[in-house]
């Protein structure tokens, strides 16, 4: 199949906006987030996906109106999570921990009280970017124009407060705030990420294209524009050799980002040596 | 009459029930170096993050700059450098002039943008300090050193009024920390910028500031190096070679 032939089909044209729109997101929010060692935290609010996903499949809610109702859901468990860590006395892992526990036991509580619904469940774990439809799309346009607007307006202070914590406070920046930007910035992502690999494979697309950047890269402004650049390639490069291979969507993102990740480390390594 | 650059009144803090600092007053005047000295466990480290209002006393009250500090809202007037190297990520992926630049950050108003002033105020800092040369270098890949010098510069990029420092040479090597305490010598006096610097190291401290404020829990002594060397407090301190220890005095 060549390139024309893949690129004519209506569900492959939406996966590769879709998913090279997500991928962005993912890439430059999981700079900030592995630099502050929350990597995990997009994990957590995958599980709280999963739990939210079994609510609104409870409610008998698909598609886009299940993107909209989820949102709220894992909006306020990031919150939660800021708000264990800050209040609670409780380190940022434990918190992400019992909001992550939390949701998955909703979800499989919800899908063993309801039962019927396991198979649209499991889907969701692995997820399907090729199902992606024009009014969910929209949605993804909608979304990925919030968040980018908003690390645009607070650029410079979560690079700060990212920097050191107490140097951005001492020069009078609102720490909390730029705190809460980010995890609410981070749960919109994955309710969005969710389609594109699956609740299962949401913090590798957050984690492995920022950590690959920041092998090679030279300025923090330099490791965000890598990572969105390898995000989208890497999500590009998946969706199509999935589609002309038959393989798992999301399975295949993740393993070539890997893949990218060992040659940054290699040429990372290669380039000290000399 | 000089302007009061800090004023501290009353001062008391703790932590889960434990005092730190009991009733501590002074005052600093616009211009003046004091390096503030004492013991492990005697409150310097508290007193600098309760200036800076990154913790809250129990009671008492700070003037900055002529201004409550509940109503202060000149940050970019204040330059800060934290406790050794401590709180730093060697991997972390920013350039030399990139970390400067973030010390402009406290002049803005949201959404905080550069511009070409900051620029401007950015390689003017880099040249005064002599780092222009490692501009474009990854902080992270810098010896002890240059990194300390490039935090230094973050901190002063502003001009500031007052340059407060926490143990800034802790992990530097001898030669390195002299010629540290040197350049912060020589900002006071060429641009007038009031210091204040902690260190554990009284003797060295002391060939250059103006004042020593030697605190256990409260204010041992507040005045000039040679009132220190020559009072009880510090043979109390010291014992009877502290003149020499301390004082470089036979």
């Amino acid at each position: 199949m060549n390139l024309n032939e893949m690129l004519s089909y209506g569900f492959m044209q939406r996966a590769l906006i879709g998913g090279s729109l997500i991928a962005i997101l993912c890439s430059v929010l999981g700079v900030f987030l592995v630099l502050r060692r929350l990597s995990l935290i997009g994990d957590g609010l995958a599980h709280v996906t999963f739990g939210s996903v079994a609510l609104a499949l409870f409610f008998r809610l698909h598609s886009v109106y299940m993107t909209l109702s989820i949102i709220p859901v894992v909006l306020a468990s990031a919150l939660g999570i800021l708000k264990l860590a800050q209040k609670a006395r409780i380190y940022g892992d434990a918190a992400i921990g019992m909001v992550s526990a939390i949701g998955i036991a909703t979800g499989v509580m919800l899908a063993s009280v309801a039962g019927g619904f396991n198979i649209d469940l499991f889907s969701y774990l692995f997820g399907n970017i090729l199902s992606i439809s024009s009014s969910e799309l929209a949605i993804a346009a909608v979304l990925f124009f919030i968040v980018i607007a908003g690390v645009i307006m607070f650029y410079n202070e979560l690079f700060a407060s990212t920097f050191d914590e107490e140097l951005a406070k001492s020069s009078g920046l609102n720490t909390d705030r730029i705190n809460t930007v980010l995890v609410l910035l981070t749960a919109l992502t994955v309710v969005l990420a969710m389609k594109v690999v699956g609740i299962m494979l949401i913090s590798a697309l957050l984690i492995l294209p920022a950590v690959s950047a920041l092998q090679i890269a030279k300025g923090f402004k330099a490791a965000i524009i890598s990572a969105a650049g390898i995000g989208v390639a890497t999500v590009i490069c998946g969706i199509s050799l999935s589609f002309v291979m038959n393989l798992p969507t999301g399975a295949t993102i993740v393993l070539i980002n890997f893949g990218v990740f060992l040659c940054s480390f290699a040429a990372r390594t290669l380039l000290r040596h000399h | 009459m000089k302007d009061k650059a800090l004023s501290v009144r009353n001062l008391c803090a703790g932590y889960h029930g434990t005092e730190v600092l009991q009733d501590i007053s002074f005052n600093v005047n616009a211009g003046d170096y004091v390096g503030i000295c004492g013991p492990n466990g005697s409150g310097k480290s508290t007193l600098i993050k309760i200036i800076l209002q990154l913790l809250a006393p129990t009671s008492g009250e700070v003037s900055l700059l002529g201004t409550p500090q509940a109503s202060f809202r000149d940050w970019h007037k204040i330059g800060y450098l934290p406790q050794g190297l401590q709180f730093f990520n060697p991997h972390f992926p920013a350039t030399v002039d990139e970390v400067i630049r973030l010390g402009r950050l406290s002049a803005k108003k949201f959404p905080r943008r550069f511009n070409r002033d900051d620029a401007w105020a950015v390689d003017r800092t880099m040249e005064w300090m002599g780092i222009s040369h490692i501009r474009g270098a990854m902080i992270g890949e810098l010896s002890g050193g240059l990194r300390q010098r490039v935090l230094l510069a973050r901190a002063l990029v502003n001009d500031p009024a007052l340059l407060v420092m926490d143990e800034p040479t802790t992990a530097l090597d001898p030669e390195t920390r002299e010629s540290f305490y040197k350049l912060i010598f020589e900002m006071n006096r060429e641009k007038q910028c009031t210091v204040l610097l902690v260190t554990h190291d009284t003797a060295t401290i002391g060939k250059y500031a103006s004042h020593l404020l030697y605190l256990d829990k409260k204010v041992v002594f507040y005045g000039s190096f040679d009132d220190f060397c020559a009072s009880d407090e510090m043979t109390g301190f010291f014992g009877e070679h502290g003149q020499h220890l301390v004082c470089h005095r036979h």
